[in-house]
């Protein structure tokens, strides 16, 4: 009879250790995020969080260099996007570049040495692809990296292939007549070990399947997304979640998982980085697929894309919100604005309706802007019987209150203008359009105008 | 050796087999040679058999049979038939019902076919299997209660897999037989009808599940504490009330105000247990068929309270993004 009891004692023992060995120890850190009462909390484990620091860590960075003297386009040849850098900043922004990217490999991961110039090496063809990708996330994606930004070590962290990436699934045996998953019922180790669908990112992050699922009314009105559309949805949720380390209700009101009313802002990041990934896998890094050589392709024959793991990589910010992009200023702006400026639309200057355009972030005009306004003045002072009404307007990158505020400004710039001009006070009207923001998202040169009506 | 047997003494009286009444003229003989078995004898009763089958049993486990291999070698074919495999991810596999688009036309054979053909041929065991239930109660002279209260599981069965799947107009409403997927299908599914916790009937459904597991610990620890005076003779403290249940019945009186009596006890027990699968059929039944998010119901029906915003207001950019294209 003790044998027996030792015996079941043990094997109690195993049987918990056994039912408990995939769970983390606790006591985990809670931190209260919503109303009290529901649940919106964040949990984090410290020990976990402790042993990861060092992938958050962001490499230091060096000191500028001077932007003045020839360019690199001039110096160098076959130079296609940083050649507006001087070959001081361009030659720091290489030296980052194989620091961030291939460290152990060196320069001649990219460029042949003999001939730095020749794309014969498929890696550089890729990197100024990339470079490109960098800079127009910096530029038009602000919704969701902000002003932070990403640079190559965003996603790279020191390896020449990023550590989370994605390839469209392949069967290599059809299973035509028994058999068929649906698409899920495997371990998904892109959802949480879940048997939920295994491909989240195929319909999301490459094409545009509708994520939404839940009804925006009480009772049915036509919704007919379906449960297993929501396991789907599900999938890419808890992709998120991992991809962050963070909680469902980081970005959601758990009461309601659809609703927008008092969802956290980050939900707002959130929507635009679905987008962003998508942006990026369609335009950059799919397209480039046929510069690879096979081994880095999937068993489809597809590059190797991105989705939030990429860059997140288990912090709800990449590096911990490190600003390292804006060292960079090959990798902050466009290309294009680069060579040229800023590049504003001319000025519309009507007998009725007069347009003025703004620089990024800025209340004053300046330029062709400014002889705009000079003709608004004038055909204000010929007609002495005319009233102008002005209005404001901002674009969506960056943040709504302080957005609101600039736009206001512009409008104001107007103001004072004309008022400086003599124009009498009662024939300026300022008027706040119920939507100042002009654009969907990003940065849009048209979006920062002033609109003035003149009757 | 002198100890007063009851349910968990270590005490088996082992003796001649017990056959039970005659039968019926027109049912099959009982088949089998009973047998002591010493280890299911400290759980329950040490004698295994004589069964009755008859035709409704035979039919069932038939039918069972070929439900449970149609979703075995489904599983088994989704792992590519490597056996290993199907033993580590035994518990993701599934079978699963065809996609929603295919609605409720007869699906093809590898895309939802074998889901039809095992929920139907699971079905048919089940509704054969309560027939038998139904009839061994009768041939013994029993009331039903059993029959019915399986009836309320298979009611919450059938709700899940055909009734509301045809409602909806969908076979792929359904639920996927396996274990992991049909747990996910059933966060997916409150995910998409706004938060299942603001159905009141699957509110009910819970308070019934608790309710049961609360009552079934209240009448066991009772029956377990007066079992030394005989008490888990329930019948015949009945009939003869003795100590035992007088004892049990002072006790809840004293430490609650209220007792439930021998007999009824059983009554709540066996409606607590019977309206958890119903209460839970009808909340399911009701779900995208009659209401379509039920966060949104309970807000209406002031269900679910207002609390403060907490976080600065957040327009869905989807919207500005329909007013743009306007």
């Amino acid at each position: 009879m003790t044998n027996l009891r030792s015996f079941a004692a043990a094997a109690c023992g195993l049987a918990a250790a056994f039912l408990l060995a995939g769970c983390e120890r606790p006591p985990v850190e809670s931190t209260q995020t919503g109303y009290r009462g529901t649940g919106i909390v964040q949990v984090v484990n410290p020990r976990i969080a402790a042993a990861n620091a060092a992938l958050h860590a962001a490499p230091a960075t060096t000191p500028a260099a001077p932007a003045e003297g020839p360019k690199a386009r001039d110096v160098y040849q076959n130079v296609k996007v940083l050649g507006d850098l001087s070959v001081a900043e361009f030659s720091r922004h290489m030296v980052a570049i194989t620091e961030w990217v291939s460290p152990q490999e060196g320069c001649n991961y990219c460029h042949n040495p003999a001939n730095l110039a020749d794309d014969s090496k498929y890696t550089k063809v890729v990197s100024r692809r990339m470079i490109e990708m960098t800079q127009h996330l910096n530029v038009n994606w602000k919704d969701h990296v902000a002003n932070t930004g990403v640079t190559c070590y965003t996603c790279h962290r020191g390896q020449p292939v990023p550590s989370n990436v994605w390839f469209n699934p392949v069967v290599e045996t059809p299973r035509i007549f028994i058999g068929d998953d649906a698409g899920q019922n495997k371990v998904a180790t892109q959802a949480g070990l879940s048997s939920l669908p295994y491909d989240p990112f195929t319909p999301y992050l490459e094409q545009e399947a509708p994520i939404r699922v839940g009804g925006p009314t009480a009772l049915p009105t036509g919704n007919r997304a379906s449960t297993k559309q929501a396991e789907f949805t599900y999938s890419l949720m808890i992709h998120m979640s991992s991809a962050l380390g963070v909680n469902c209700t980081f970005c959601h009101n758990t009461r309601n998982f659809a609703t927008w009313e008092d969802a956290p802002p980050q939900r707002l990041s959130a929507y635009h980085g679905i987008r962003m990934a998508r942006d990026v896998n369609n335009a950059y890094i799919e397209p480039l697929a046929p510069v690879f050589p096979a081994h880095r392709l999937g068993a489809g024959g597809d590059a190797a894309k991105a989705n939030c793991a990429t860059c997140h990589q288990g912090a709800n910010k990449p590096l911990f919100g490190a600003q390292m992009a804006k060292d960079y200023s090959g990798l902050t702006a466009l290309a294009q604005a680069l060579a040229a400026g800023s590049t504003l639309p001319p000025p519309l200057a009507e007998a009725m309706r007069s347009v003025m355009y703004f620089d990024t972030g800025s209340a004053t005009l300046h330029g062709e802007q400014a002889k705009g306004l000079a003709q608004l003045i004038a055909t204000m002072t010929a007609t002495p019987a005319a009233t102008a009404t002005i209005s404001g307007y901002h674009s969506a990158s960056g943040e709504l209150a302080a957005n609101q505020e600039l736009a206001k400004q512009r409008a104001f710039t107007v103001r004072d203008a004309l008022l400086a001009a003599g124009i009498a006070e009662q024939r300026v009207v300022l008027d706040k359009p119920l939507q100042t923001e002009a654009n969907i998202a990003g940065e849009d040169p048209v979006a920062r105008r002033v609109e003035v009506t003149v009757k | 050796m002198a100890q007063y047997q009851n349910l968990f003494t270590r005490v088996q009286a082992t003796g001649p087999a017990q056959y039970g009444i005659p039968l019926p003229a027109g049912d099959e003989a009982r088949f089998g040679k009973p047998w002591a078995f010493h280890l299911l004898g400290r759980l329950g009763n040490a004698q295994i058999g004589p069964v009755y089958l008859g035709w409704l049993g035979v039919w069932s486990l038939v039918f069972g049979t070929l439900s449970f291999n149609i979703i075995g070698f489904n599983m088994l074919a989704s792992v590519n038939w490597d056996p290993i495999q199907f033993i580590r991810q035994l518990f993701w596999l599934a079978l699963e019902p065809p996609p929603p688009g295919n609605g409720l036309a007869l699906p093809a054979l590898n895309q939802g076919g074998w889901w039809l053909m095992a929920g139907g041929f699971l079905t048919a065991s089940l509704l054969l299997w309560w027939a038998r239930t139904y009839r061994r109660a009768r041939q013994l002279g029993l009331g039903t209660h059993v029959a019915w209260a399986f009836l309320a599981a298979i009611w919450l069965f059938l709700v899940l897999g055909f009734f509301r799947p045809i409602l909806m107009g969908s076979w792929g409403e359904a639920v996927p037989f396996g274990i992991f997927p049909h747990l996910d299908w059933t966060a997916a599914f409150s995910l998409r009808y706004g938060n299942l916790f603001y159905n009141p009937f699957h509110a009910l459904s819970i308070a019934f599940l608790y309710g049961s597991a609360l009552v079934f610990a209240m009448h066991a620890g009772t029956i377990l504490a007066v079992s030394r005076f005989g008490g888990e003779r329930e019948i015949e403290q009945i009939v003869d009330r003795g100590t035992a249940s007088e004892r049990a019945a002072l006790f809840w009186r004293w430490t609650m105000g209220f007792n439930a009596t021998m007999e009824s006890i059983h009554r709540w027990a066996w409606w607590f247990a019977v309206l958890c699968p119903l209460t839970g059929g009808i909340g399911i039944l009701l779900t995208g068929t009659v209401v379509d998010n039920w966060y949104l119901w309970a807000v209406q029906h002031g269900v679910a309270p207002p609390y403060p915003a907490i976080n600065p207001a957040v327009v869905d950019p989807a919207t500005l993004l329909q007013g743009a294209k306007q």
